[in-house]
């Protein structure tokens, strides 16, 4: 219960200052080479496409657009460095590799870093705390795994694929390049890479990595481009798996053409996460639950917890909370220290995003957005609530990916079960309760790749993460993630 | 629609149905504060508002008269050097240095005298004895009283007692501030702090504090935001602003600064005011004063320059 007339004020005479990270350490060439067989090469239509800066609309390079035969030669260099290199070496040596590869990005963090913020519109705080290190920490968990796959399967012989082609999407651009490469290269597997075509920066950078710390050429290949080239990947006959993280939508269409091939696949797609929060709950912690749940990274997380279902009786106490905690949160240039949320990441994204917000106001939803003030150029999303809402409702049905919270109550325990297991998605939940037994009790029922108890968006190198129903199929991470990159012989 | 609200009156809560504290989630909203980057204007506003929150303070038994008018003149005197400089809001001494304190500070109405009472440190005397040190206290011309909470009671479950104790106390201290120390070193857990905190606003503190300064852990960051949150229930709850003090263990300016913004992320704009928070530090201030003087220079100075008092 509190009096309406009791109000706390975030805006304060003592304002922080800009504290933005220095970029003088940051080399970003005006223009980017596809990475085949260890070198930059020109695309052989000469075709470039110019890489956004989200948080100022500005351009930042321009970035060669691989087409079929460019895709041909990547696989070819890629199929070549298999057969004749990455197949032959001792395991131990192939750990090695990524033993390295590690090092360099813990060295160059800070410029990975910083380009990944330039290149996304993620704030640094996170890219600095997360993204980069996690990356760093995916290549030396596998690195670990190289010599040792005889353990990960006992009793069984685990043999390369071959091949792998993988695509990735533009959340979390070098994290995912990480997630992709790390487990494929310590099971033997030769790669090409593509990055989205809105964040190709961190992944041409991590190629200049591998070339720099003597990987053999053609083992990781990266190309750049935008749909027709993954499709090209999709398509190529000298391809033993695919590995596609993106949207339910794509994930259906590379389904469609692999049904009937020998290509393996593993797909990581879409989600409409529950975070519930059960009224014995450490509220505090689970406000800010909410916020790393949704807010994170802009919402642009496919396990992002975008539907809040809270228990009835402590309903307007959490909401209340939660906007006052939206007060506090910073928006701006995703380069100062302070921002805790960036640059919604293309203007595509954004029109989309405010598509919903049209859309759930016009559904009769209760809108609520913090009273942030934005930048002029570039996308901006204020974090925005929607109350008043339904299962029924599109915004609570459809994954938004971005700042944007549903908020629904429940009473009882079964409930919030039927309603977190009512989505085609099931890739991650949340649940927030005092009591351990209800904690079993929820993760046995919910129909999720990942459930979070009293906490939210946390991640491991040897936590396998993947989902159930339209969010996907096989696993990443852990144990899991070498399994989808190798034959059991 | 504006609803009637009844005027608060103190009353003893329902300590179990106090909303649970999870020590991982706090450490980690803590971390969070930690990254925030405090620079240049940002930075100099901080420091001397700091300085203006701190309760200068001498608790040794061989405090002397000499020693409380010398932190007396230092209260006053910060660092002549820096111009513009604002004063610390009080000093804290014993009762029986409160009558010192008080005339080496004549003239100077807006620094107070704060005084610990009820058997400080440990609080282990009977009530009436208490509450007498309380009343002595204030007799002597102290503005504000910091007293200890019944710690053995409290983990006892015996709330009730604090509670009326507390009361109590607040009484005794008729037109003073009542500070309320609830020695969460003592108390073991975050849950225990948090109802601790409860029942101590609810009796009627003006302040609530974390420490002593005689006992480790002293004041935490992670004790702190939840005190904090306590405080912000009851302000939601009942329209009352309870003031906050961490005491004990915040020696630096980098971590002084950690705590304003976790105070200003937390309750905002209406307390970052020495009226409603306060740091129980005696060296602290020096650390500030040379980071004001950095700040402006340029350069560190060496701690020689700064008067140690």
């Amino acid at each position: 219960m509190s009096r309406p007339d009791v109000k706390l004020q975030f805006e304060t005479a003592w304002k922080y200052a800009p504290a933005p990270e220095s970029t003088d350490h940051v080399r970003i060439d005006p223009q980017y080479e596809l990475f085949i067989g260890g070198e930059f090469v020109a695309p052989r239509k000469r075709e470039y496409f110019d890489t956004i800066n989200p948080a100022r609309a500005v351009t930042l390079a321009r970035v060669a657009k691989a087409d079929e035969g460019d895709v041909d030669r990547a696989v070819a260099a890629a199929r070549t460095a298999y057969t004749r290199i990455w197949s032959k070496l001792r395991p131990a040596e192939r750990g090695k590799y990524l033993y390295r590869i590690a090092r360099a990005l813990q060295e160059r963090a800070r410029e990975f870093a910083a380009i990944e913020s330039l290149d996304g519109g993620k704030p640094i705080r996170e890219s600095r705390d997360v993204d980069v290190p996690l990356a760093a920490a995916h290549f030396f968990y596998y690195a670990g795994w190289a010599d040792k796959l005889e353990y990960a399967f006992p009793g069984r012989r685990a043999v390369a694929l071959g091949v792998a082609g993988q695509i990735i999407p533009w959340n979390f651009p070098l994290l995912m390049a990480a997630w992709k490469i790390a487990p494929a290269l310590a099971c033997g597997n030769t790669v090409v890479l593509k990055p989205a075509e809105t964040t190709p920066l961190t992944a041409l950078k991590l190629a200049e990595l591998m070339r720099d710390i003597d990987l053999p050429p053609g083992v990781v290949n990266i190309v750049t481009g935008a749909a027709e080239t993954g499709a090209a990947i999709v398509a190529h006959p000298d391809v033993d798996k695919i590995a596609f993280t993106g949207s339910t939508e794509v994930g259906r269409l590379i389904q469609r053409k692999l049904a009937g091939t020998k290509k393996h696949y593993t797909l990581e797609l879409g989600g409409k996460a529950a975070n519930i929060i059960f009224a014995d709950a450490a509220l505090d912690q689970a406000v800010e639950g909410i916020v790393n749940a949704i807010f994170f990274n802009q919402g642009h997380v496919c396990c992002a917890g975008s539907r809040l279902l809270v228990q009835e009786s402590v309903a307007d106490e959490v909401i209340a909370r939660l906007k006052d905690r939206m007060e506090t949160l910073i928006i701006g240039d995703p380069l100062d220290k302070n921002t805790d949320i960036g640059a919604i990441n293309s203007a595509a994204q954004l029109e989309r995003i405010e598509d919903y917000l049209r859309i759930g106001q016009s559904e009769g939803a209760d809108f609520y957005q913090s009273s942030a003030s934005l930048p002029e150029k570039g996308y901006w999303c204020r974090p925005t609530l929607f109350t008043g809402v339904s299962q029924s409702n599109r915004i609570v049905k459809e994954e938004i990916f971005g700042p944007v919270l549903t908020i629904q109550t429940f009473r009882t325990l079964q409930e919030a079960v039927e309603k977190a297991n009512n989505t085609p998605y099931g890739l991650s939940g949340g649940v927030w309760t005092d009591k351990g037994a209800k904690i079993f009790k929820m993760t046995r029922n919910i129909r999720a790749g990942v459930i979070w108890a009293n906490t939210f968006n946390k991640f491991d190198p040897t936590a396998p993460f993947g989902g159930y129903k339209e969010s996907g199929m096989g696993r990443e991470g852990g144990l899991h993630g070498l399994a989808a990159y190798v034959e059991l012989r | 629609m504006q609803l009637a609200v009844k005027p608060w009156t103190p009353h003893l809560p329902v300590l179990d149905r106090v909303t649970p504290v999870d020590e991982v989630g706090v450490e980690e909203r803590v971390a969070r504060f930690g990254t925030r980057s405090i620079k240049k204007d940002a930075k100099i506003h901080a420091l001397k508002l700091a300085l203006s929150m701190i309760d200068l303070t001498t608790l040794e038994g061989q405090d002397t008269p000499g020693k409380v008018r010398q932190l007396c003149q230092k209260a006053m005197h910060l660092h002549d050097a820096v111009p513009d400089l604002p004063h610390v809001a009080a000093v804290c001494v014993y009762p029986t240095m409160v009558k010192v304190a008080r005339q080496a500070l004549a003239g100077h109405d807006d620094i107070k005298v704060a005084s610990v009472a009820t058997a400080f440190p440990s609080g282990m005397a009977p009530l009436s004895v208490k509450l007498e040190d309380v009343r002595a206290a204030v007799a002597e011309g102290a503005d504000e009283v910091d007293m200890v909470i019944s710690r053995g009671a409290f983990l006892a479950g015996e709330y009730q007692r604090v509670f009326d104790e507390i009361v109590a106390v607040k009484d005794a201290c008729g037109q003073a501030h009542l500070k309320v120390i609830l020695e969460t070193g003592e108390l073991g857990t975050l849950d225990r702090v948090r109802r601790a905190s409860v029942l101590a606003i609810n009796a009627g503190a003006d302040f609530i504090k974390t420490s002593t300064g005689k006992i480790q852990p002293a004041a935490t960051l992670p004790v702190t935001l939840v005190m904090l949150l306590a405080i912000r229930d009851h302000y939601y709850a009942t329209g009352r602003r309870v003031g906050m003090k961490p005491a004990g263990g915040i020696s630096k300016s980098k971590l002084a600064i950690q705590y304003l913004v976790m105070l200003r992320e937390t309750l905002g704009e209406g307390w970052l005011t020495p009226e409603l928070f306060r740091f129980g530090a005696s060296s602290l201030a020096n650390d500030l004063l040379m980071q004001i003087v950095k700040q402006r220079t340029g350069v560190y100075q060496s701690a020689d320059y700064f008067s140690k008092d």
